[in-house]
């Protein structure tokens, strides 16, 4: 399992002088590339607090070469692996739409689908997950994703949004892999930060 | 010391008369994604298309899940052009497409279009996830309609999104 402890992967600034203008509002915090063998899962540990939401970008395929379809990720959090999750999808086979939901899950929140490593080659399914809010100790925790893949005569798009029953600060996010991950698949987090921040 | 932050826009065009086609190239190729941001109407109600590179080839497919009088989803393959969705007569439909990973020479790429319109014909909405089958580093999108032109006033802005590494 590829785990990326954000205290030695973030990335530095380049600013020329102290109190230089601000930088914007969306931040790189650490990537996840994943090399020959591939993986299982990936871990982003250690997020900093000092932002207002996240955004996961998924660029992401199966390992298994015989394996066809379309596989799940999902998002678990703070490596709670309690009933504490729901999700509910509208989503598209290329024939017909369709919509599912789960509640009271250990599995996680589902953010959308990728292709099997059997599926078209070199076609990798992709998702733009949203985090909203994560820091909050106030508020139950909601992610959405919008994403899905094509593969010239199959695929999925779909949307998702799910809940973490939990009112605790996101610190570790751990995004599961159905069929794992093949090499050159990646994963990006990224900051949003807070007005005036 | 601050991160850098990382969508940075590219390039914006802003029609200054009704137009058929709309092209970004020479797109650097600093940038992890590509992030596509358009706010336009037509002149008829039309579908909407982007070509990578100028390939004409049929390379392109797309599966979509749609909303109008109800919910549907159906798919184009081996396609000449990228489906992004629709446009119709008032400026208020707009795209938010996002290219993923496009300077890889590795893998084909796959992109997300999330497209709305409200227009005199038609109104809509659709979550298309497409593929282009070339290995290539995109350099340049060009953007094209089934029928008909942009309007203008019809805005389109280029965003490039660096990840941390």
């Amino acid at each position: 399992m590829a785990s990326i402890s954000l205290k030695y992967k973030s990335k530095n600034g380049n600013l020329t002088a102290p109190g230089n203008a601000d930088p914007g509002a969306m931040i790189p915090i650490a990537t996840a590339i994943i090399g020959s063998g591939g993986d299982t899962s990936v871990t982003f540990s250690n997020i900093p607090a000092s932002y207002e939401h996240l955004q996961l970008r998924l660029s992401t395929k199966g390992r298994t070469a015989g394996l066809t379809g379309a596989c799940v990720h999902r998002l678990r959090f703070n490596d709670d692996s309690s009933t504490s999750y729901t999700y509910h999808q509208l989503r598209g086979n290329g024939s017909s739409a369709g919509a599912e939901g789960g509640t009271a899950s250990s599995n996680g929140s589902t953010i959308g689908y990728y292709p099997a490593g059997g599926e078209t080659a070199s076609a990798f399914g992709v998702i733009v997950c949203d985090i909203l809010d994560y820091t909050n100790t106030n508020k139950y925790k909601t992610v959405r994703g919008l994403g899905g893949w094509d593969g010239n005569g199959s695929g999925y798009s779909a949307l998702n949004s799910g809940v973490w029953l939990s009112t605790a600060a996101i610190n570790t996010i751990l995004v599961t892999c159905d069929d794992g991950l093949r090499q050159y698949s990646r994963i990006d987090l990224f900051g949003i930060k807070r007005a005036g921040a | 010391m601050p991160l850098p932050s990382t969508m940075t826009p590219i390039a914006t065009q802003i029609l200054a008369s009704a137009t058929a086609t709309v092209t970004f190239s020479s797109i650097p190729q600093d940038y992890t994604d590509l992030v596509l941001v358009i706010n336009s109407g037509t002149t008829a109600y039309t579908d909407n298309y982007l070509r990578f590179n100028s390939d004409t080839g049929s390379n392109y497919s797309y599966t979509r899940i749609y909303g109008t009088a109800s919910a549907g989803s159906d798919r184009g393959t081996s396609q000449t052009t990228g489906y992004i969705g629709s446009a119709d007569t008032t400026l208020v439909g707009n795209h938010i497409i996002n290219v993923m990973n496009y300077a890889n020479t590795t893998t084909n790429k796959t992109f997300l279009s999330r497209n709305n319109y409200n227009g005199s014909t038609a109104a809509g909405t659709h979550a298309i996830v497409g593929l282009w089958r070339s290995t290539s580093a995109i350099n340049s999108i060009t953007l094209s309609l089934s029928s008909s032109t942009w309007l203008a006033n019809s805005s389109f802005t280029l965003y490039g999104v660096k990840a941390a590494s």
